[in-house]
């Protein structure tokens, strides 16, 4: 094996980058695989109607497998020579500057690599039944391939221009499937909300690429860290708030928060995947990953742990009171990400939980959301929980996995959540008191909402619309249900039990810093338990012990601020959108007035009035025959004078 | 180099076959159409084997030179050679040759007083003068091709246009020959100051170079050409003519128009005005620079508000030309270089643009955009290609656009930061105007406006896939085209005083031999 160049950290010790080769070698094959199914169903055309949605299914599955040896052939290898670098083209060279097509897989990628392709994998299973009725189906295996493979691109780019190229990637993915039944409008204007919020963001990202090559000449992943500490604090506080900005568009953070609500007019597969387990968290993904950089700037790392800390509280009260169930764990979403976004804005010391809660969270969520299509589907497509009740004994299945998942998020041990949500309040609570305890309110008002939707959802009395006959899920969902409930019920435990995480990590994101903490770990762990029961009892005396009404009650001022998203968008509405409006209307008439205006003006000066511009234009060649005419004589005139 | 005069065949061949074409009897309409197609075909051809026999790193500026004097009294000859720059620029125009025709083949059948015959001749001719504007090194020979191309377009948009026809005919042909006007002027000065400095006044560009002039008078001659070449890119404040000609003309006398025609304002930015203004050239730099940024973000926000589909990727186009200028007048070899592949992505990405929406107007009749909704339920594959086109248009990654705007915007941003923070805005503006209007057009329920809409026929298939094959194989490997171009805009800059841009920390190349790391191991 050629040893290859050495990445520096700031203390974390070294990272040998190697050349890949043997199955590492293949690791461009995890992206060429469902690259290849999204252009065979989408170029294909009708032709593939009858196989393509299992050959899209099959692909992911392939890529999984590979992933997996992969992974297998890495556990084998010494931590410090964990990461291999792949280069198979040159994209743009110029002069001294250079842009490779390169993959680089390590801890970090190799994590993500396994997330995207095994719930990726599950998601497509669970599609093969949520979509069997869907005459677009093919399409849809084709873009939800497009998007496994420019997430893996992403997760596996070794510079920034590549990992810009998956973003948008996935970015477009998530577009065209949050517009997937675009047939009805506001899904189409959901779709177009996401992709032009998510392209504030990327401003964030451009700019850092830029400022990047402007300071070190490239984006690679290797010269970037190498020479990051050279660089001026101020360039460096600038990188890390421009990579915290594409950041909160991606993973709908503030203030780019708005669009994830409305992202859920995407089918529920997509929500599961896209807009919970995967994509969302690719913000956490580029903050982690660029952590030699945060590592240097307290003012970017303050800056990501105020994101953090204010959305996982936005999100928690959105999601108190939410009668959409897809809407209420999209909320759930963007406060568990704040929980991700948090611990990574705490650097070292939080940079492996981040990681840890963004797998756990991979798989519980994704679950959740399935089970919420479940019920949808057994339910025709109701979302109003207020019209769900008692559907624990009509959907056995999905009751028990989309419990497992629930005692998973709200953190209840040993579910998988209680193991990475712990770590990170107590990383917060080490970092800063008034931290730990948002996160701590955070977790009760998690445990609040999440019982709210279980309550209204699988107990109490049936609300159900008249004719609808709610039926257990076939088996191609309910499968995937189960699977994503066993990872949701095992793997924090797995993950935490010897520090398996934060080791696997550590040639990435260097090791863990210690922390003191004024009190005993297991009493926090206690707080946390008895503030999180709290908010279940609060649920269970609100939701269980009374009645839910159909209708909504009107409810307290709070209660209809977090039910409007507190207003975000009526925000974003009387700032940017109408502003915006008048601005393009007023240039609009700006240009055809007053600039046309003056230029048809001037002309018709020119031209001796407007009667003779009129004539121009009837005896159009006659008049062009005389301008070129004029023209020519001209021409000739000032010849002769120059040459005279 | 061999001399085979290949510029010469590629720039009079369609002029002969326009001649043939136009003279055909009536009746004959088809053969009109089938002679202009091979002859396209043949002009791509040619143009292959000459991008293959190309040599990039040269050591002379220009290949497949051909020279024969032709005025000799003012030193002007007829003088053809390509670098890297006009090579692919001559590529991608004659690339749409095939593509504009084939896209054009009933534009011309319903018009009631001019044949198709007349119509496939002036596309030919217009061809052909394409070839010669790029090719020419001598800067007479330029002016002539210059403005004989005013010809073709002007009735092009005049017989075969739609509604203001006449008025934006006109509009073009006035404003093209004010700016021509000033060029010719700036042109005749340059020629006395050759002949001051070299005692023969000459046009020849490769005497031109890099001649000295006095600053005053490299200011005013700077004048001359860069607003000519301003009104024909077109630049803010002097582009209403394009929303107009655009509106009024076909598809595919618009994607020559604005997608080809356009770019010879930015070739000969980088061909004459900085190479022979160099000093200039630095002086009105931030001048350009401003007036870029107001292009890309002004035509943009005007585009947003346009409800006429035509209008609309005119006003696009308005704003990619100020990336263009953007990244010439960067100075970098980023920008430079970036530049040159934005305009040959600009070049696909309108004709995506304006064939499809073509398509689209042609079912409809109407190329307003309320006029449509919900096309997507009922021709799911031109929805289709209307959003890919969108989607070239708004630069999104593994399309050739992309390519150009990142590193007009890095190589932009080495030189002035503030203007390409100003310019990234662009970005979410693209995403703007080109997914409403994909919202308004083909999303949403199917309307009235659409029932019965056909979906893309074979011939529409056949357009619009080179445009596709040719945007992803620049936008996934774009490195060909780069090392054709990096060479002749690396000769460009040459003539600057500007220092070049180094990085900050120059960290090396960490990527392959770990030899040259110079950050500390620890």
């Amino acid at each position: 094996m050629n040893a290859a160049a050495v990445v520096h950290w700031s203390e974390g010790g070294q990272q040998v980058v190697s050349d890949a080769t043997g199955v590492f070698g293949l690791t461009w094959l995890l992206i060429a695989l469902p690259l290849l199914g999204a252009v065979v169903l989408l170029l294909g055309g009708r032709r593939t109607n009858s196989f393509g949605p299992l050959l899209a299914t099959a692909l992911v599955g392939v890529a999984f497998l590979l992933g997996l040896v992969q992974f297998l052939q890495m556990v084998g290898e010494p931590a410090a020579d964990r990461s291999f670098a792949q280069s198979l083209f040159t994209w743009a060279p110029i002069g001294d500057f250079s842009v490779d097509v390169g993959f680089q897989l390590d801890p970090l990628s190799m994590a993500f690599v396994l997330l995207v392709t095994f719930v990726g994998g599950l998601v497509h299973v669970y599609s093969l039944g949520y979509m069997a009725n869907d005459p677009d189906r093919r399409r849809f295996f084709g873009y939800l391939n497009l998007f496994v493979a420019s997430m893996l691109l992403l997760v596996l780019a070794s510079n920034y221009v590549l990992v810009y190229v998956g973003w948008e990637g996935v970015g477009l993915a998530s577009y065209l499937l949050i517009g997937f039944w675009n047939a009805k409008a506001e899904y189409a204007t959901a779709a177009k909300k996401a992709f032009v919020m998510n392209r504030v963001g990327d401003i964030g990202m451009s700019l850092a690429i830029m400022l990047m090559v402007t300071t070190f000449g490239t984006t690679a992943f290797s010269g970037v860290f190498s020479g990051v500490e050279q660089a001026s604090s101020g360039v460096v506080l600038a990188m890390g708030l421009l990579l915290l900005l594409a950041a909160t568009g991606k993973s709908a953070q503030l203030p780019l928060q708005a669009w994830l609500g409305d992202a859920m007019a995407g089918p529920t597969p997509v929500s599961a995947l896209i807009h919970a387990a995967t994509m969302v968290t690719a913000g956490v993904y580029l903050i982690v990953r660029s952590n030699p950089i945060f590592d240097l700037s307290d003012g970017a790392r303050l800056a990501v742990v105020l994101v953090g800390v204010l959305t996982l509280l936005f999100g928690a009260f959105v999601g108190t009171a939410k009668d959409d169930i897809k809407k209420a764990l999209a909320a759930s979403t963007m406060s568990q990400i704040g929980y991700m976004i948090l611990a990574a804005g705490l650097g070292p010391a939080g940079y492996a939980f981040a990681i840890f809660h963004l797998l756990t969270h991979g798989f519980f969520k994704a679950g959740l959301f399935l089970g919420a299509g479940s019920v949808m589907h057994g339910m025709d497509d109701e979302v109003n929980m207020r019209r769900y009740g008692g559907l624990r004994k009509a959907m056995p299945i999905t009751f028990i996995t989309f419990f497992v998942g629930y005692l998973a998020i709200i953190g209840i041990p040993p579910f998988a959540g209680f193991f990475s949500k712990d770590k990170i309040i107590e990383a917060a609570l080490a970092d800063n008191v008034w931290l730990g305890v948002a996160a701590i309110l955070g977790a009760g008002i998690t445990a609040f909402y999440m019982s709210r939707v279980v309550f209204m959802t699988f107990f109490g009395e049936q609300r159900w619309a008249d004719d609808v006959h709610p039926h257990e899920s076939p088996r191609s969902m309910t499968v995937p249900m189960v699977l994503l409930g066993i990872g949701s019920v095992v793997l924090g435990y797995v993950l935490y039990s010897g520090s398996r995480i934060v080791l696997w990590l550590e040639p990435v994101v260097g090791p863990e810093e210690e922390h003191e903490l004024g009190i005993p770990v297991l009493a926090i762990t206690a707080i946390i338990i008895a503030v999180t029961l709290v908010g279940v009892a609060i649920a269970y005396s609100m939701y269980l012990r009374k009645p839910v009404p159909v209708q909504a009650p009107l409810g307290t001022v709070v209660t209809r601020a977090a039910r409007q998203d507190f207003y975000q968008d009526a925000f974003n509405e009387s700032v940017f959108m109408r502003p915006g409006q008048y601005l393009t209307r007023f240039l609009v008439f700006f240009d055809n007035r007053v600039i046309d205006g003056f230029v048809n003006g001037s002309a018709a000066l020119i031209g001796g009035g407007s009667a003779r511009l009129r004539r121009w234009q009837t005896g159009f060649v006659r008049s062009y025959a005389l301008s070129m005419l004029a023209g020519a004589v001209l021409v000739v005139g000032v010849l002769v004078l120059v040459r005279l | 180099m061999n001399d085979f005069p290949v510029l010469s065949i590629l720039g009079l061949l369609p002029f002969a076959a326009a001649v043939v074409v136009g003279f055909l009897p009536h009746g004959r309409e088809l053969l009109a159409k089938q002679i202009a197609l091979v002859v396209s075909l043949v002009m791509l051809a040619l143009t292959v084997a000459m991008a293959i026999s190309f040599e990039p790193n040269a050591a002379e500026p220009f290949q497949f030179v051909e020279k024969t004097p032709w005025i000799e009294q003012f030193g002007i000859s007829y003088a053809l050679g390509v670098d890297g720059i006009a090579l692919v620029l001559i590529a991608m125009a004659v690339s749409l040759g095939p593509v504009v025709i084939l896209a054009g083949w009933n534009d011309a059948d319903d018009n009631e007083r001019h044949r198709p015959q007349t119509y496939f001749a002036l596309l030919l001719a217009l061809l052909g003068t394409i070839v010669f504007v790029f090719a020419a090194t001598d800067l007479f020979l330029f002016y002539v091709a210059f403005e004989v191309m005013l010809i073709p377009v002007y009735f092009l948009i005049g017989m075969f246009g739609r509604g203001q026809r006449t008025y934006a005919a006109v509009k073009f042909l006035l404003y093209s020959l004010f700016g021509g006007l000033l060029l010719l002027a700036a042109l005749i000065g340059l020629y006395v100051v050759s002949a001051r400095e070299l005692g023969t006044g000459t046009f020849d560009w490769t005497l031109l170079a890099g001649m000295p002039i006095d600053p005053d008078t490299q200011k005013i001659l700077f004048a001359g050409f860069f607003f000519a070449f301003a009104v024909k890119a077109p630049m803010v404040p002097v582009h209403t003519w394009l929303p107009d000609a655009a509106a009024s003309a076909t598809p595919a006398t618009s994607t020559l128009l604005v997608g080809v025609l356009d770019k010879v304002a930015t070739f000969a930015m980088l061909r004459m005005v900085i190479p022979i203004f160099p000093d200039a050239s630095e002086w009105a730099a931030p001048f350009v620079v401003t007036l870029a940024v107001i292009s890309i973000v002004y035509g943009a926000l005007v585009a947003i508000g346009q409800t006429d589909m035509y209008r609309l990727i005119a006003y696009t186009s308005v704003s990619h030309f100020g990336f263009i200028i953007l990244g010439i007048f960067a100075f970098t070899e980023i920008g430079g270089s970036g530049s040159v592949v934005y305009m040959v992505a600009h070049g696909l990405s309108t004709a995506a643009l304006f064939l499809v929406a073509g398509f689209l107007v042609k079912r409809r009749g109407s190329s307003l955009i309320p006029s449509f909704g919900g096309v997507q339920r009922v021709a799911p594959l031109l929805a289709g290609f209307f959003l890919v086109a969108g989607l070239s248009s708004l630069a999104m990654p593994g399309l050739a656009s992309f390519v150009g705007e990142l590193t007009v915007l890095i190589g932009s941003y080495q030189r002035w930061p503030v203007a390409a923070v100003i310019a990234v805005i662009g970005i979410v503006l693209s995403s703007l105007y080109v997914l409403i209007m994909y919202q308004r057009v083909a999303q949403g329920p199917e309307t009235e406006n659409v029932k019965g809409m056909r979906d893309a026929v074979p011939r529409e298939v056949v357009v619009f896939a080179p445009i596709l094959a040719l945007t992803l194989a620049v936008g996934i490997f774009p490195k060909p085209v780069f090392d054709v171009v990096n060479p002749a805009i690396e000769r460009t800059y040459s003539f600057l005083q500007v220092a070049p841009v180094e990085p900050e920390v120059p960290v090396g190349d960490v990527t392959t031999d770990g030899a040259a790391t110079d950050g500390e191991d620890s």
